[in-house]
């Protein structure tokens, strides 16, 4: 790795005691009390919380095929700032991530941007179709070690099709990532189906839309004894279904995002397709149900969704407008806002739910992988954020890296600030700004 | 009056009985040789119509016309969004002509919305996707007080295809402000998920509904709902919910009819019934054009005196 030691001064780990720090040749070397360490760069952590670097399940990065909207490099330069140092690179890219050949050209832009670990989904069907198996293994096979399948945007909706592929990823320890959309119950839809769609005569798109794929999926996972990864859970249903699975012993696992958290549809109301967002946001109810889940452990972590789109995609009539929302750098603060602040979250959880968890599920706990989602502790390597929970600062998406403005937090006040991420020992965000 | 007309819903009942009465005002210029008044003389009123509607758009053009304003009909039908220019770059370029006036119908919910965003004139919704309609509820309302002398109390049912309909929804929220009782009737599948929170009741049996009926609203159904289940056929649906010469005669002896069109004579609504003396159909027709001279009269005849009366900005 490299040389430069640093020694980070009265952190508070995971939200508790002060500690101090080190970390060399991208190992975290020491923890404790007062460690005394010539030659390393100091960093003041006081008033900062130390979490291990978070970890995105449900990142598009639309590189390659759609640069105009993010690329590796400001994709991972957002996730850097936003405190994480791993993201899943969702395969709908232009070509689709269905091949070998795309994983890996995928992973090695990621290498190439050094900002953070870029581990490509690949896709569960050729192009997103539906219809035929992508070349699963030899994705698992090639040099980007693809664990995590999903054809998300779109829904694999054929049963006998899902079924094959969570048999098949059994071989490779894989787990396929639903993006659980009925597809016919939801043509046309636009925003969440309840009072406020029929108010504001946008085509509704049922809760039952997305349960009913759950319901059905984590049957067919504990029929075939295999790893089902549910994207995006956005109703309270659909958080019942989930942990009526879990409490079956199925092995099921669940993501939130952050705009799932603290948005409900009454925004759609203004028309203002910033809020136009697959799964569409949901009532109150439905917010309160996820919190409570994510705190109970139902739902395992938060995942972004993060969907950048450039300003014409958005600058329209809602029904023509894209679907989706950034949320790579402002998903820690989402959190604090929606989870620590009602104390439904302590941060020990939030390291848990935002980078041990999603580690796990990810499979980036060993088997060759980089390691993320490891406790801080001398030994481990050094993929940290240090976090300001006493900020608080409107979001300006002008400010952002993401190459797209598209943020729903815009305008919105937010807790929190990114001081200092690092990946492997190396900072790449220090004092709030991109250290490369 | 608020600046823009885009939802039935901005107006208060105060707002809403101004414009029904300077609509009665403004029916007498029909009635003169010259049916002229030069009241907007040298504004600009652009109609904006992105879905063929002759008759909405003629109702705007004849309104506007006989208040002198200048008007200019952009159809932008066939632009699809992805294709074409943007709305955006459209509503930029209304701006950079000057429109004082914007009459906007779009197969879009919302659009109407979005463009007051974009442009400095008033913005009136001719129509937008399934969401709103809002002249056509004031034409509305204004026909039922002209046939029955008043709004407060009176029984309205509006029968068909709910979940799709703009009239429906605009007119939902203006009788509920004018003091009039909705009945919404319509088979459970074109009745929105929400309705229940409307300020109206509903339900699915139109011949219990009518001999408490003061106002009968036919909607227009498409054949093509049948092929997404909506409703099993046009027959079956004609059978439950048209309205027919037997059916007809349920409503009280006062009880008038009434229908937005284009009209499906023979599935919502029988020849017969359309062509009865109860029937209103062809008196909304002339009744739009008084009331879209009231609302353009209103937004923007305020906004040429020297203090900006009657403009919200």
């Amino acid at each position: 790795m490299t040389g430069q030691a640093w020694h980070i001064k009265g952190t508070s780990l995971l939200g508790q005691a002060a500690a101090d720090m080190l970390i060399s040749d991208g190992l975290i070397t020491e923890v404790g009390p007062g460690i005394s360490a010539g030659g390393a760069q100091v960093l003041d952590g006081s008033g900062l919380v130390a979490l291990p670097g978070l970890v995105d399940l449900h990142t598009h990065l639309r590189e390659p095929g759609r640069e105009d909207a993010e690329t590796v490099q400001t994709g991972t330069a957002a996730a850097a700032l936003g405190g994480f140092t791993a993201v899943h690179a969702m395969a709908n890219t232009e070509p689709v991530a269905d091949t070998a050949g795309v994983v890996e050209q995928v992973w090695r832009l990621g290498e190439r941007a050094g900002l953070a670990d870029v581990r490509p989904v690949g896709a569960v069907t050729v192009g997103l179709s539906g219809g035929h198996l992508a070349e699963l293994g030899a994705m698992a096979d090639s040099a980007a070690r693809v664990r995590v399948f999903s054809d998300d945007g779109r829904c694999v909706s054929d049963a006998v099709i899902m079924r094959r592929a969570l048999e098949y990823v059994k071989a490779f320890g894989g787990v396929v990532a639903q993006h659980a959309q009925e597809p016919r119950l939801t043509e046309g839809a636009q925003v969440n189906e309840g009072e406020v769609a029929g108010r504001i005569g946008l085509a509704g798109w049922p809760a039952v839309a997305e349960e009913a794929i759950i319901a059905r999926d984590c049957l067919l996972a504990a029929h075939v004894g295999s790893a089902l990864h549910v994207c995006h859970v956005s109703t309270a249903g659909s958080v019942e279904i989930i942990r009526w699975a879990k409490a079956k012993g199925w092995r099921v696992t669940a993501e939130v995002t952050p705009h799932h958290l603290l948005l409900t549809d009454e925004l759609a109301a203004s028309y203002d397709p910033v809020y136009k967002v697959n799964p569409p946001l949901r009532t109150a109810a439905d917010v309160l149900a996820l919190r409570e889940g994510l705190a109970d452990g139902t739902i395992d972590c938060v995942a972004t969704d993060h969907a950048p789109h450039p300003v014409e995609d958005k600058e329209a009539e809602w029904q023509a407008a894209a679907f989706g929302m950034t949320g790579l750098e402002t998903a820690l603060r989402a959190v604090q806002l929606a989870m620590v602040e009602p104390g439904l979250l302590d941060w020990a959880q939030v390291a848990d739910r935002m980078s041990v968890r999603p580690a796990a599920i990810g499979r980036l706990n060993g088997e060759g992988a980089p390691l993320h989602g490891c406790s801080l502790t001398a030994g481990s390597p050094a993929n940290l954020v240090l976090y300001d929970p006493a900020q608080r600062g409107v979001v300006d998406p002008a400010q952002h890296a993401s190459r797209s403005r598209n943020s729903p937090f815009a305008g919105m006040e937010l807790p929190g600030q990114v001081v200092a991420t690092f990946l492997r020992g190396e900072p790449t965000v220090l004092d709030g700004k991109l250290a490369r | 009056m608020k600046r823009h007309l885009i939802s039935a819903g901005d107006l208060s009942r105060d707002d809403a009985l101004l414009v029904l009465d300077t609509a009665e005002e403004l029916a007498q210029v029909a009635e003169r040789p010259i049916r002229k008044l030069p009241t907007l003389r040298g504004r600009t009123v652009v109609n904006l119509f992105y879905e063929d509607s002759t008759r909405t758009r003629i109702s705007f053009e004849a309104a506007a016309k006989r208040l002198s304003a200048d008007v200019i009909n952009f159809s932008a039908k066939g632009s699809s969004v992805a294709k074409g220019e943007s709305l955006k770059d459209t509503a930029l370029t209304l701006e950079a002509m000057g429109a004082d006036a914007v009459v906007v119908r779009h197969p879009a919910s919302g659009a109407p919305h979005r463009l007051a965003g974009w442009v400095h004139g008033s913005v009136i919704n001719a129509g937008d996707g399934t969401h709103e309609h809002p002249t056509q509820a004031l034409l509305d309302a204004f026909t039922m007080r002209r046939r029955l002398g008043r709004l407060e109390g009176l029984r309205v049912t509006i029968a068909g295809d709910v979940l799709h309909s703009r009239v429906a929804r605009s007119n939902v929220l203006l009788l509920h402000t004018l003091g009039a009782d909705v009945m919404l009737v319509a088979p459970p599948t074109l009745l929105p998920y929400g309705v229940s929170s409307w300020p109206c009741e509903t339900g699915y049996d139109l011949d219990s509904a009518l001999p408490k009926t003061d106002v009968v609203m036919m909607l227009r159904v498409q054949a093509e709902r049948m092929n997404a289940a909506y409703f099993p056929t046009v027959h079956e649906y004609s059978r439950r919910y048209g309205l027919d010469v037997s059916r007809m005669a349920l409503l009280p002896e006062h009880a008038i009819v009434m229908h937005p069109g284009p009209m499906n004579r023979g599935v919502e609504i029988a020849a017969e019934v359309a062509d009865s003396p109860r029937s209103t159909i062809v008196e909304q027709v002339s009744n739009g054009v008084s009331v879209r001279m009231a609302v353009l009269y209103l937004l923007l005849g305020g906004a040429a005196g020297e203090d900006g009366a009657g403009v919200d900005r």
